[in-house]
């Protein structure tokens, strides 16, 4: 079976480099596809690059408190791009100052999003929670007819 | 004495260049009209015998040719984003010393069709997903391509998990297979495609264009012309095993229906405070602005800088330019032969250079952030480059030389713009760079020395922008 493909990176004039490293590297050794799109990412070059690399899921990071404005309109773009219903995930710094995070969470989800996550989570967490989402109803419906004609390629191209 | 004869066939003028690789040295070079609709011969013979007045006879012991003629390489391509596969495909083909016609992204629909069928381009090249990515969009456009009763070649050179079904759905016409454009998102991967267009161009371009009745004496037409060019300018930059190289460099020619501007440098950011945004650009790259040309493209340069910018160049009143700007799109072979007519061509290749290496160039931004100052670069960096090579009829025949090739460069009143910041002007005096381009493929280190020897410097050694 093929991996599934995350696009991540780190949302709007963010810099914070260093986190969004231990996620790529989590995300790889835990059997992701990763399109790593890095620091100082535009909701555009999101959607570009999880519709070339038809991806299964976008995880957005944002470290600099101002991930709630960057985020806006995420979803809405998605569907436009014909990206409909692809899993957003989200974290970080999220908001600005200390809220209580249900009441972040709420705002997020009802901006579209699927998860997001407080600060200080584990990467482990957000695995699990993509395993979660993407799991394997998923790939039955969506994946059985794609896979068909990959799957005969892969065999060949491994055969050889 | 060993003198070979290299070919430009150009869409209007066959050019030809004399060398004598013996003592590595310019015989001479002559022009005549190319004749594509009757004999191609023709015109050729008229450029050599031309030629030989000058130098008298010559024996040529080799012939080398290269060719635009009959409206060059003319390709369609069609990728997915834009940004990314669709540019990807362009670069490809540019490269490859290409004429695109149209870049598609996305879906075609059955208006591309027509155009399609109304272009009837070379050869087309259907990309789209990165491998293992976007299958759908591929699928789509070779269905509809499979659609066009028509034979031109089809190069497939998209996501690896849908070109054997894209290979199916075109069987019945010439398809050829190539790695992958982007195999991973944000990696370019030209050179394959690149090859297999030239392959094509030599198999089957020139037969199509009539061009295979050229006397057999020659030894072939190699290359597309604007492949010819790049490949001197990289020998020029880069060297040989023997013979240093002058280093990185940009390179300009402005002809009369398009600008074409090649850079050889890597151009990524310098500061570690630098975040690259977008495609990568190959270290060898090549753009052409179809609207920017001195005659047949005369308005594109004004839409692109305004009446005024010309007005304020060429110190004519914007009435007169105007009018003068429109008699030149009819008049197309116009050359300048009064002061006024000269003012207004300096005006008009100025911000033709000005616009096309603006272009081609990255571009930087600033942005704030929490932890201060960063910047975003995209595209190529050449601010550090420092030679600039221009070619062209409007640049070559001009005392002005320098004055309008330092219009290439950065514009402090542009910052964002990643011009080089200032450069020693090397002028192409007597039209040689296809033709070293050719003579590289035998004989590099002749063709290196050559170029080194007739690319004459102008202005001063690190000339910079003149407003």
């Amino acid at each position: 079976m093929s991996k599934k493909v995350l696009v991540i990176g780190v949302i709007g004039a963010d810099v914070h480099a260093v986190g969004n490293q231990i996620l790529y590297h989590a995300f790889t050794d835990a059997g992701f596809e990763v399109v790593n799109l890095g620091v100082m990412v535009s909701q555009e070059e999101y959607i570009a690059a999880a519709i070339e690399s038809k991806a299964d899921a976008i995880v957005i990071s944002s470290l600099y408190g101002q991930g709630e404005l960057d985020c806006r309109g995420m979803r809405e773009k998605c569907d436009e791009a014909g990206l409909k219903g692809i899993p957003l995930l989200v974290g970080g710094n999220i908001v600005i100052g200390k809220q209580p995070f249900d009441e972040v969470e709420k705002r997020f989800k009802a901006m579209g999003f699927d998860r997001a996550f407080p600060p200080g989570t584990p990467p482990e967490t957000t695995i699990e929670a993509l395993r979660e989402i993407l799991g394997n109803d998923d790939d039955e419906n969506e994946n059985k007819e794609k896979n068909k004609e990959e799957n005969k390629e892969k065999n060949k191209e491994e055969n050889k | 004495m060993k003198p070979i004869l290299l070919i430009d066939f150009g869409s209007t003028y066959t050019k030809v260049t004399a060398v004598d690789i013996e003592n590595e040295k310019l015989l001479g070079t002559a022009s005549s009209f190319t004749t594509i609709f009757t004999d191609i011969n023709e015109g050729l013979n008229n450029a050599v015998s031309i030629l030989e007045k000058t130098t008298g006879k010559l024996d040529f012991t080799e012939r080398y040719a290269c060719s635009s003629a009959a409206g060059g390489l003319r390709m369609m391509v069609s990728g997915l984003v834009p940004e990314l596969t669709a540019e990807a495909a362009k670069q490809a083909s540019l490269g490859a010393g290409a004429k695109i016609i149209k870049v598609y992204s996305f879906e075609l629909n059955e208006d591309d069709l027509e155009e399609i069928k109304s272009v009837n381009p070379d050869i087309f090249l259907l990309v789209g997903g990165t491998d293992g990515g976007n299958s759908e969009c591929i699928i789509h456009n070779a269905k509809m391509i499979a659609q066009i009763d028509s034979d031109f070649p089809v190069i497939i050179a998209g996501n690896r998990n849908a070109v054997h079904q894209c290979e199916k759905i075109l069987a019945g016409r010439r398809v050829e297979v190539c790695e992958n454009v982007m195999p991973k998102f944000g990696m370019l991967n030209i050179e394959p495609t690149q090859k297999k267009i030239r392959d094509i161009f030599l198999e089957r371009i020139i037969q199509a264009k009539g061009l295979t009745s050229v006397s057999s004496l020659i030894s072939g037409i190699m290359m597309p012309t604007p492949s010819a060019v790049m490949k001197a300018m990289q020998l020029l930059a880069e060297g040989t095993e023997t013979e240093k190289g002058i280093g990185d460099l940009v390179a300009v020619d402005v002809g009369g229906a398009t600008t074409d501007i090649y850079s050889i440098a890597d151009g990524m950011p310098e500061h570690a405070n630098t975040v690259y945004k977008g495609l990568p650009e190959p270290y060898v790259k090549r753009t052409v602005e179809g609207d920017i040309g001195m005659r047949y493209s005369i308005h594109g340069i004004v839409d692109a800088v305004g009446i005024k910018r010309i007005s304020a160049l060429s110190g004519l009143t914007e009435q007169r330019a105007q009018e003068m700007i429109d008699y030149l799109g009819k008049h197309t072979d116009v050359v300048p032969t009064d002061d006024e007519f000269e003012a207004l061509d300096y005006a008009l290749a100025s911000s033709a250079i000005e616009t096309a290496v603006t272009r081609h160039a990255g571009a930087m931004e600033e942005a704030y952030t929490m932890m201060g100052l960063t910047y975003v670069q995209s595209g190529k960096d050449l601010t550090r480059v420092n030679k600039l090579v221009v070619t062209g009829g409007s640049l070559i025949h001009t005392k002005r030389t320098a004055e309008i090739a330092s219009h290439g460069l950065y514009n402090p009143a542009q910052p964002k713009s990643l011009k080089p910041k200032s450069a020693q002007i090397l002028v192409d005096r007597k039209y040689i760079l296809a033709a070293m381009g050719l003579l590289s493929e035998y004989y590099p280190d002749s063709a290196l020395r050559i170029m080194k020897k007739e690319l004459i410097a102008d202005g001063n050694p690190e000339q910079t922008y003149i407003g």
